[in-house]
């Protein structure tokens, strides 16, 4: 379980403002700054964070659908951050994506059996009556009816597109598949039913994931870790219950108040933090700590330091959070000011 | 029925498309009491928002029969000139993207003032001075000078209280808002939820909310009911209805949720997909994916049943009925 299968080593990705924008022309967006982190074999990382927090982007970076700005990305000891197309081609192979909509990621003009079956005829691994049978295979496996190989896509609805979608990423049976917000576009009751699928298809074929949501609930629901992003940079990262139970990081815990949950009792019995503000541009990100602006328990150092992110507070060698200020159990988050 | 201040009653809405008849709402009939909130939950295509519009007279071209008395008047029969009155300072609504109700080439406070002005004879002065404390009222900060800023220039959050603003510069009775949330972060989610409640407490008004998010109706709804297939499931306070679900398609959302107490538990979700409404199921429309289903279900449409212990609560459910015991 501890062996890593993917290093992340200070991987920066920056994006230059459109050249239209006159007035930002020259400036970038800071999307992904410094994140290192490493996925286990076997294991589920869940990435959380609200929208613009890069959590996509980073994901898109490892995959290499971006290059990189700077830093690395080590896949099994291989650096992978600077390969050219073709020498990337077996590592593809072993690194897989879902995305989010199911109906922008399938070509409308194609049948389900051959979009499928792409990942097999790219890499010359099947074709002819081999293929339609290990494309069936793949839908029985997914819970798609196999008679629906000559179907086009708009004739399933979203929560089967879905399987179509998770059927190819598994085509190759990757080592590593990383899921950007897999269920968010579907309706609750077919959100489990893809939720289920991705454990047993985990458990099945000994896959590592990236998970990448929005929804604090469903990344609790099937990660070993999460990791909390915010402006681009990883500020806490724990095993879930971990997390859960025991964040240090001042945003992971006003991350974890507003969850919504569906028992008015609880819901009436918890500590409730409304930040106030927006999370501020990734154009030019505030100085130290880039929730200070935010955060309650800003002092004067948190404006000028960018805390590191370290154990806090004798935690688990596994738990790590970027603060100066790291919030202990029990404690709430707005503390009095200490005289200095 | 003393506080009452809409009485929807067998309300059905159907629309004609190419593929046929679309029966988005079948028989719905509720009741909004003044001052509190009426939370509507339920998934793409249960009827939630097609319910809610037609009541506000948003649905034109559809076939729509039934009553909707709002203070003593069937807003079903009024003309569209009377609704437009009532728009506004009877009824407002907000909608989940904010950009569809601001339009991107005038200023804010423009559009807010605008609207004073349309239905209010006051001055251009006296109506920007008022967008101005309404902009400060859902927590714009400097509105003053956010007044003069453009629909891009504010983040998401902003706009949803922009539009917040908007719906509340005449003071309706009764707010509808439809999936106003959906789009935003989880911790601006907590912000305008929190905005809207703190709102009601001072103006007082009834708020019917729109949602899919079960979380976030367990936070504010006095009342809820659970939507499926254009008719109404089961209908509770929210403690009934979180406590005791009785409803096997309530009990069924409720345990697709993941929640953050995990268990390793795999989810029950529920089988199959919501049924399509050009040609609803006989009897219960959740019978095909009921996991309690009988024999009965398949061809008689349940009545409402009232829940054992749980006052006001009932549920549209064979299981409920003494008759049905033993069935199984």
């Amino acid at each position: 379980m501890t062996e890593s299968l993917l290093r992340v080593e200070h991987l920066v990705k920056h994006f230059p403002t459109t050249a239209r924008d006159f007035f930002r022309s020259g400036q970038h967006v800071h999307a992904v700054d410094d994140v290192s982190l490493d996925v286990r074999r076997g294991e589920t990382l869940g990435l959380v964070g609200e929208t613009g927090c890069g959590k996509s982007t980073l994901a898109r970076c490892i995959i290499r659908l971006e290059r990189l700005t700077s830093g690395r990305v080590v896949f099994e000891g291989h650096d992978i951050s600077s390969l050219s197309d073709s020498e990337l081609r077996p590592y593809r192979r072993r690194m897989q994506m879902v995305f989010q909509d199911p109906y922008g990621s399938l070509n409308p003009r194609r049948r389900v059996g051959s979009i499928i079956g792409d990942p097999f005829e790219i890499h010359g691994m099947a074709s002819g009556a081999e293929l339609r049978r290990r494309v069936q295979d793949l839908m029985d496996l997914v819970g798609l009816n196999p008679e629906h190989y000559n179907r086009f896509p708009a004739q399933f609805s979203g929560g089967q597109r879905q399987r179509i979608g998770i059927a190819r990423a598994i085509a190759l049976r990757p080592d590593l598949l990383i899921c950007d917000e897999p269920v968010s576009a579907l309706d609750v009751s077919i959100r489990a039913q893809i939720l289920n699928l991705l454990r047993e298809l985990q458990r099945e074929l000994r896959l590592t994931m990236i998970f990448i949501s929005h929804d604090l609930s469903v990344v609790r629901h099937v990660s070993d870790r999460i990791a909390v992003m915010y402006l681009g940079k990883v500020i806490e990262i724990a095993p879930g219950a971990n997390l859960f139970e025991h964040a240090r990081h001042p945003y992971t815990r006003a991350l974890l108040s507003a969850i919504p949950i569906p028992d008015p009792d609880l819901d009436s019995a918890r500590e409730q933090i409304v930040l106030s503000g927006d999370p501020p541009s990734p154009i030019e990100p505030p100085s130290g700590c880039r929730f200070h602006p935010r955060c309650p328990r800003a002092e004067r150092i948190c404006g000028v330091d960018e805390p590191p992110l370290i154990e806090r507070l004798l935690d688990s060698r596994d738990h790590l959070a970027a603060c100066h200020f790291p919030v202990a159990d029990g404690e709430a988050l707005v503390r009095e000011k200490s005289a200095t | 029925m003393n506080g009452s201040l809409l009485a929807v009653r067998d309300l059905s809405v159907s629309f004609q498309t190419p593929d046929g008849v679309v029966e988005a709402v079948r028989g719905v009939s509720f009741n909004v009491e003044r001052g509190k909130t009426l939370g509507i939950v339920g998934e793409s295509g249960s009827g939630k928002s097609v319910a809610t519009q037609t009541v506000a007279g948003l649905t034109r071209g559809a076939r729509i029969s039934g009553q909707a008395i709002f203070e003593g008047r069937d807003l079903l029969k009024m003309s569209p000139a009377e609704l437009r009155a009532l728009r506004g300072p009877g009824i407002a609504m907000i909608f989940q993207n904010p950009l569809s109700s601001l339009h991107p080439f005038y200023r804010i406070g423009w559009q807010i003032a605008e609207m004073i002005r349309a239905h209010e004879s006051v001055s251009g002065d006296a109506a920007r001075r008022r967008a101005i404390d309404l902009l400060g009222l859902v927590g714009i900060p400097q509105p003053e000078k956010r007044l003069d800023d453009y629909p891009h220039q504010f983040s998401g959050g902003m706009l949803q209280r922009a539009m917040i603003a908007m719906a509340l510069a005449l003071q309706p009775r009764l707010l509808i808002a439809d999936e106003p949330t959906t789009a935003l972060d989880v911790t601006v989610q907590a912000q305008i939820v929190r905005l809207m409640q703190r709102l009601q407490g001072e103006l007082g008004m009834a708020i019917i909310m729109i949602t899919h998010d079960l979380g976030v109706i367990a936070g504010m709804a006095d009342e809820v009911f659970v939507m499926y297939a254009g008719q109404i499931m089961e209908q509770a306070s929210r403690y009934g209805l979180f406590r005791q679900p009785s409803h096997p398609y309530t009990t069924g959302l409720l345990g697709s949720l993941p929640r953050v107490t995990a268990s390793d538990e795999p989810l029950t979700a529920i089988a199959g997909q919501p049924p399509s409404l050009i040609h609803p199921p006989s009897g219960c429309p959740f019978h095909p994916r009921c996991p309690q289903v009988m024999e009965r279900c398949s061809h008689e449409t349940p009545a409402f049943f009232a829940v054992p212990d749980s006052e006001p609560h009932r549920s549209a459910c064979w299981l409920l009925d003494p008759a049905s015991v033993g069935q199984e």
